[in-house]
């Protein structure tokens, strides 16, 4: 049954986990993220539903729990905060690398280093570039309310085990802490290792059965000649992704004469700059990506024929402005403004860069 | 057929002269192991105890990295490669969600000892009902003979070429010893395989270790001293020699605690 609360983001993700029919959540505490792994332990869903809930020695133990429980073909999840999502880079390589599918949640905060401990989206190169070793992607959502953290994880889900690829929820230490009304969906059963065989295949570790070659889960090819072939393969479902999953949400970009571009939190923060700049004559629209991996750059491109310029708005010194520029190719003007550090931009300081660095003083 | 003709192995079977048979949960993949290491005995004598019990179709293993790292390709079950030292955390993760299922790690030294001792402390600590193999045998093998966590004082490797200076480079570890002190482990043994006594004893601290699990009892710790004649640069028999006079006084063999 549907059910509507006030929640935190990271007590929504929480609950939605458990409703998604997860079969498993490994964590560490570390803030603004730590009421993840305390809501589960409080719910008690190993009562409810049988869910597994353990708090590891480590980020990176926790990740190679998550390894081992995905690699059987578990709805398995864990979460962070950018200091322990760099931990968790090696194991992240791994599943890419064995085609585990699972969740990861990171809600950011400042970095580099042990940072602060509030919101910020500079780990937006670490999340849609790789992170980890190798050639590999991670699909990655960017969630802009409470409501999406609670809906982003049974889509992410159904993304990882789709394609056999590990999920990253790029949230922030402010979707995390604030609360919001959020509808949570119905619960939903947990799989059984026949139901999840029969909608996805039998790759998973689950005892081999008589009659059936042997399953493995690895990331190790000695042989160059097969290892390119693993890595082309990666590559062909990477393109797959690409023409599938691009998620965006366009507002107000209707004969707009500017477009912002933003994600998560700094996207909520634009919609108010949009009616400021109505206000004072401005026609500002705004293109929020999604997914931030895939990137909506085709849909950028095109935005960008109707407008005199573009900004990007970011927790962050400039990470996400490389790949509108990309998508726009050098045919408008693309800036970036950007409060970093634990700092949140305001709607009307959005408004004055956006008037400096795009209308001219 | 005359006597002179050279006997296939069929023919030997046909005659009645089998005396050893090689377990079904042994895949027929030429080991990359050199000749005379010890991994191949361990390795056929856990795939034994898993027939034995009639367990191999339930059993989820877990290789490291090291030198069997590609464990997988030998033993014929559902198998998982680690991370270096995380062994132990994926099977926690395996284990937790198939409490019914069989989960075994097989680690060497580095693995197990350097890189992956909060890994395997905390595993254990938490009593996790799987079985853990651990082959100690004083050095990384795979990487070409570099020191490892369990180098012996004095002894030399390619990293600790003038022998292992305690004082710049710390002591061995005898973590299995230190495991033992963990309440959630049941059973710590030390075994070693390079004679056929000590074989058929370490097939028997296998067997039990599975049998704990089986009962849900808690984490079985077994270490298996071996050699390295490559890394150690000597013959099979003299590394076993070595063994022996060296490894031996330092990791004494027997049951430790259960």
């Amino acid at each position: 049954m549907e059910e509507i609360k006030l929640m935190k983001g990271n007590e929504a993700i929480a609950e939605a986990l458990i409703r998604a029919g997860a079969d498993a959540y490994f964590g560490y505490p570390i803030t603004p993220q730590s009421e993840i792994l305390e809501y589960l332990m409080t719910e008690e869903p190993y009562k409810r539903t049988g869910m597994v809930v353990l708090q590891a020695e480590s980020e990176i133990a926790a990740i190679n729990m998550v390894y081992g429980a995905g690699a059987c073909g578990k709805k398995v999840m864990t979460s962070s905060s950018s200091p322990g999502i760099s931990l968790k880079q090696e194991g992240i390589s791994y599943i890419a690398g064995s085609e585990i599918p699972c969740l990861i949640v990171n809600v950011v905060r400042g970095g580099p280093g042990l940072g602060t401990i509030q919101p910020s989206q500079s780990d937006y190169f670490q999340s849609v570039k790789g992170g980890g070793h190798g050639d590999y992607r991670l699909i990655v959502l960017a969630p802009a309310s409470v409501q999406e953290m609670a809906d982003f994880v049974q889509l992410s889900f159904d993304m990882a085990f789709k394609y056999r690829n590990p999920v990253l929820i790029l949230s922030d230490g402010l979707i995390g802490q604030m609360m919001e009304k959020v509808i949570l969906p119905p619960q939903q059963e947990r799989l059984t290792d026949e139901e999840v065989e029969k909608r996805y295949g039998s790759w998973a570790t689950v005892g081999k059965k008589a009659g059936r070659e042997r399953n493995i889960i690895t990331s190790l090819e000695l042989k160059s000649e097969r290892q390119e072939k693993h890595n082309h393969k990666l590559q062909a479902k990477y393109r797959e992704i690409e023409k599938n999953e691009v998620r965006f949400e366009k507002i107000n970009c209707e004969n707009a004469d500017y477009l912002l571009v933003a994600f998560g939190s700094s996207a909520r923060i634009c919609q108010k700059t949009i009616q400021l700049g109505k206000a004072k004559g401005i026609n500002i629209g705004l293109i929020r990506p999604i997914t931030l991996w895939p990137f909506p750059s085709e849909e950028i491109n095109k935005a960008a024929d109707k407008v005199k310029g573009i900004l990007t708005v970011e927790m962050n010194a400039g990470q996400m402005v490389e790949d509108v520029r990309l998508a726009v190719n050098g045919k408008r003007k693309v800036e970036h403004f950007g409060r970093y550090g634990g700092m949140i931009p305001s709607p009307d300081e959005v408004l004055t860069a956006l008037e400096q660095k795009l209308i001219g003083g | 057929m005359s006597d002179s003709t050279i006997l296939t192995p069929q023919d030997i079977i046909e005659r009645g002269e089998l005396v050893f048979k090689k377990t079904a949960l042994l895949t027929d993949n030429i080991m990359s192991y050199c000749p005379g290491c010890g991994h191949g005995v361990a390795h056929r004598i856990t795939m034994e105890v898993l027939e034995e019990m009639g367990i191999g179709d339930q059993t989820i293993g877990v290789a490291p990295v090291g030198c069997s790292v590609l464990a997988y390709e030998f033993m014929n079950i559902d198998m998982q490669q680690a991370a270096h030292g995380r062994a132990p955390a994926v099977a926690t993760g395996i284990k937790r969600v198939y409490p019914d299922k069989y989960v075994f790690t097989y680690q060497g030294d580095g693995d197990l000892a350097a890189i992956g001792t909060a890994e395997t402390i905390h595993a254990c600590n938490r009593g996790e009902n799987i079985v853990i193999i651990f082959i100690n045998n004083g050095i990384y093998g795979m990487t070409g003979g570099q020191m490892a966590p369990t180098t012996l004082p004095g002894m030399k490797s390619s990293t600790s070429p003038f022998g292992r200076d305690v004082q710049m480079m710390g002591h061995p570890l005898k973590i299995t010893e230190m495991i033992a002190q963990l309440p959630g482990v049941v059973y710590v043994t030390r075994q070693a395989v390079h004679k056929p006594a000590l074989v058929n004893r370490a097939k028997k601290a296998i067997r039990k270790g599975f049998e704990i699990q089986k009962e849900k009892k808690g984490l079985a710790f077994i270490e298996i001293v071996s050699n390295c004649n490559s890394g150690w640069k000597m013959t099979p028999v003299n590394s076993n020699i070595w063994l022996e006079e060296n490894m031996l006084p330092f990791f004494p063999l027997g049951d430790i605690k259960g």
